[in-house]
């Protein structure tokens, strides 16, 4: 089935098998935040090591399935060492790939039109883009996106 | 076999389907049965010849209406083994809203600080949560009963845990591992410290036969839409002398008396737990389930699911060895038709996820029982539940997903 191959890249399968900044940073100087997926008891911890407006380190904990766990070990691969800005900015992009999707599937009739996603500046991260087919499936890999973005909010608040 | 399987899956018109251009094969009876026709036409005629609302006209449809819908209460107890389910049975949302009828109405009336609640550890959030709510609010203690390694409840502990207790509350099969209690036995005990017992039937209502009488239960709660019925009505059966001491639940038109600006008096039960217009059609599709699963009888059901069960268990076992994981008891007189399933190396989702793309309806996640999960040491599993019209052919096209999935992570 074309879509399932879709969904489950090699690239997935690969950050399933062997996630990339596995584990947790100490805190602090760490900064700690807990996601979770009420819905099937994914869940995700994200400790990021910011310094001089930097993202220094970032590493993943928690469990879940290929979908979150994978999505999880690209981003902290696509985000590690990166300006703030530039972070903000690739979850941006991250999450418009996955919202697109997720509104035109909801409400084709009223669904904006889309800012297009640049898939190149994704790099690996496109590799994702098979889960919008699965819209339950969503949530898994936008769960370590939307932790990572409320660890960086506490941050600045 | 003990049921003609292939005949009977003719009723079920959803079992025609095709998803992704398979056979739809359906494993999630523990999450909601399939209607058969009768159910769906026995609504549908209801709706198309008969429908007015129920205990007002004087009009003829409504008078049938009326009748139809009592009519069910007779037939539901029946079924429970009760005959005066005119009086015993109440008409709820679902099993859920049934135990929260039990929790608040039962529960304010008789529990005070201090008092004690069992549960056990295997139970579905329905059966916890309204409990935790009153425990809240009343500061009652909740104590909960373990189970061992197999999954079984472990009864030597019950009696010590009964003591000074007020209620027990337990299932009487579980949604996860697919026990089935010793219900007789636990309501032996329960009596014998002095307090009451409600059973959560909801997983063995369609499943096996149930009789409140022989197994001495006070309370029993199920759910239409997992004994092949619709969804939108479950049933809370009392003992009549236990629900005419209990105080109203929700308050509007139906289950007064007699209403002044003043104050209002509560009609007598069930009525007095049944405000505002009852599932009329709903209770049609549950005594046409009900007549349907009399027919089959729920001793051959058992029989056939348990057979299913029994195969099973032995194909996993023989086809994935230590490579998959099944909770709960071996097979046997205690193993219903519930196999909670992890596959080495694959979470829960994905193996759901491909067993959809070959056409089988699994459930994935803690179902609803996040405390027998952490026991348990699992953050999910994916359930293959059995109903009536499952066969063994369904088994190897589990087994065909299941292997297609161990092949993709491998």
């Amino acid at each position: 089935m074309a879509e399932l191959e879709e969904l489950y890249r090699e690239i997935i399968l690969d950050h399933y098998r062997s996630p990339r900044n596995r584990g947790e940073l100490p805190t602090p100087p760490a900064h700690r935040t807990e996601g979770f997926n009420p819905l099937c008891g994914d869940e995700v911890v994200v400790t990021i090591d910011v310094d001089d407006g930097v993202l220094k380190d970032i590493k993943i904990g928690g469990q879940g399935c290929s979908i979150s766990q994978s999505s999880a070990s690209l981003m902290s691969a696509a985000v590690k060492g990166l300006p703030l800005d530039e972070v903000r900015a690739k979850i941006a992009t991250f999450k418009t790939l996955m919202s697109v999707h997720e509104a035109q599937l909801e409400d084709a009739e009223t669904a904006e039109e889309p800012e297009p996603v640049n898939l190149r500046s994704l790099g690996e991260l496109a590799a994702l883009q098979g889960v919008v087919k699965f819209p339950v499936r969503i949530k898994c890999a936008t769960l370590s996106w939307n932790t990572l973005t409320q660890g960086l909010d506490e941050l600045s608040a | 076999m003990s049921l003609d399987v292939a005949l009977l899956k003719k009723d079920f018109p959803l079992l025609e389907r095709e998803v992704h251009g398979r056979r739809l094969v359906y494993l999630d009876s523990a999450a909601s049965s399939l209607p058969p026709h009768h159910v769906v036409a026995a609504m549908s005629s209801y709706y198309e010849t008969t429908h007015a609302n129920v205990h007002r006209g004087v009009y003829a449809t409504a008078e049938e209406a009326t009748r139809l819908y009592e009519r069910t209460r007779k037939v539901v107890g029946r079924f429970l083994g009760s005959s005066h389910g005119e009086r015993e049975v109440v008409f709820t949302k679902n099993t859920t809203e049934a135990i929260n009828l039990l929790a608040h109405s039962w529960g304010r009336a008789n529990l005070a600080e201090g008092d004690a609640v069992v549960l056990s550890i295997m139970e579905h959030h329905a059966n916890i949560v309204p409990f935790q709510m009153l425990a809240a609010e009343r500061g009652i203690e909740l104590r909960w009963l373990p189970i061992d390694a197999d999954g079984r409840l472990i009864l030597d502990e019950l009696d010590s845990l009964l003591a000074g207790a007020k209620l027990c509350s337990i299932t009487v099969m579980s949604n996860v591992l697919g026990t089935i209690n010793p219900i007789a036995q636990i309501a032996e005990a329960t009596h014998r410290a002095g307090a009451l017992l409600h059973v959560d039937a909801a997983q063995a209502v369609g499943h096996q036969p149930v009789d409140v009488l022989a197994w001495d239960v006070d309370f029993l709660s199920f759910s239409g839409h997992k004994i092949l019925g619709p969804t939108g009505i479950g049933v809370l059966w009392g003992r009549a002398e236990l629900l005419d001491a209990m105080a109203p639940f929700l308050g509007g038109g139906g289950m007064i008396l007699d209403v002044s600006t003043e104050r209002f008096l509560p009609a007598d039960s069930p009525q007095r737990f049944e405000a505002g217009t009852p599932p009329i059609a709903e209770a049609v599709g549950l005594s046409a389930a009900i007549e349907y699963l009399s027919a089959l009888g729920m001793a051959e059901v058992r029989q056939h699911e348990a057979e299913l069960t029994t195969a099973a268990l032995a194909r996993i076992a023989e086809q994935f060895d230590e490579r998959v994981t099944v909770y709960g008891p071996g097979p046997g007189a205690d193993r219903g038709g519930v196999l909670s399933l992890s596959l080495e190396g694959v979470h829960a989702h994905d193996v759901a996820q491909i067993l959809d793309s070959v056409g089988v309806c699994v459930r994935p996640g803690h179902h609803c029982a996040k405390p027998l999960m952490r026991f348990l040491g699992v953050p999910a599993t994916a359930r293959a539940s059995f109903g009536v019209y499952n066969d063994f052919d369904d088994v190897e096209v589990l087994l065909e997903g299941l292997e297609a999935a161990a092949r993709l992570f491998l």
